[in-house]
């Protein structure tokens, strides 16, 4: 569950931050926000793959070093400018889709980041002043 | 005369059609916030790639905004009475 991985991944990063500074949080609170949305989604998708991937890429500099991305996914050359591109690097691994799979992946990636939004909203509504 | 069939984008085996890509570009159009549900003139595809650019990256700003805010209430207030809170907040 989305809710129950972000709060222990903020608890987390309460508890292995006491002392920066706010920027420095605030970046380990947008990472653990994607983390939670890639983890929750798991990897039956590719934008939540793509991320998984990253993520452990920047620990353990390892596993998706050598491996290539490609997944079976045949890399199809975009046209230069065209709006598909845009699309294609702002969804995790967009640049390995073809274009049916860019347009379901992103569909998903939408909803999975507007509950990531709305849970946050939610937790700062009721932890912030006026919260009960 | 050369009428104009389904668009093939050779995927590996599968031939993708014109109407899987309007059927894909509908349901993208659906999680838009303008979704234009109502008209009836179909919006045209670079319009909604570039409607969903804008979504995504204002979504995207907004966790960036949220996560700012968390950190400085998270500093502030005690993690367990916010959790308690946060946690009261979902059983209501």
């Amino acid at each position: 569950m989305l809710a129950f991985r972000f709060l222990r991944a903020l608890t987390l990063v309460h508890r292995t931050t006491p002392n920066s500074s706010n920027a420095a949080r605030s970046r380990r609170i947008q990472r653990a926000a994607f983390a939670s949305m890639a983890y929750s989604a798991g990897p039956r998708r590719a934008w939540s793959r793509a991320l998984l991937c990253r993520f452990h890429f920047h620990r353990a500099r390892r596993r998706c070093a050598g491996r290539s991305r490609t997944a079976g996914v045949p890399r199809r050359p975009s046209t230069t400018g065209s709006p598909a591109d845009g699309l294609r690097r702002l969804v995790p691994g967009g640049t390995e889709m073809d274009y049916c799979s860019l347009l379901e992946e992103t569909a998903d990636y939408i909803r999975c980041l507007s509950k990531q939004v709305k849970l946050m909203q939610s937790i700062v509504d009721s932890v912030g002043p006026g919260g009960r | 005369m050369s009428s104009r069939r389904s668009r093939s984008r050779q995927s590996g085996s599968t031939r993708i059609t014109d109407e899987q890509i309007n059927e894909l570009m509908s349901k993208l159009q659906a999680v838009l916030p303008e979704a234009r549900r109502g008209g009836n003139d179909r919006v045209p595809a670079a319009k909604v790639l570039q409607e969903t650019c804008s979504h995504i990256r204002r979504l995207r700003r907004e966790v960036d905004g949220l996560s700012e805010r968390l950190s400085e209430l998270l500093h502030s207030a005690d993690l367990n009475t916010a959790q308690a809170a946060f946690i009261r907040s979902l059983l209501m």
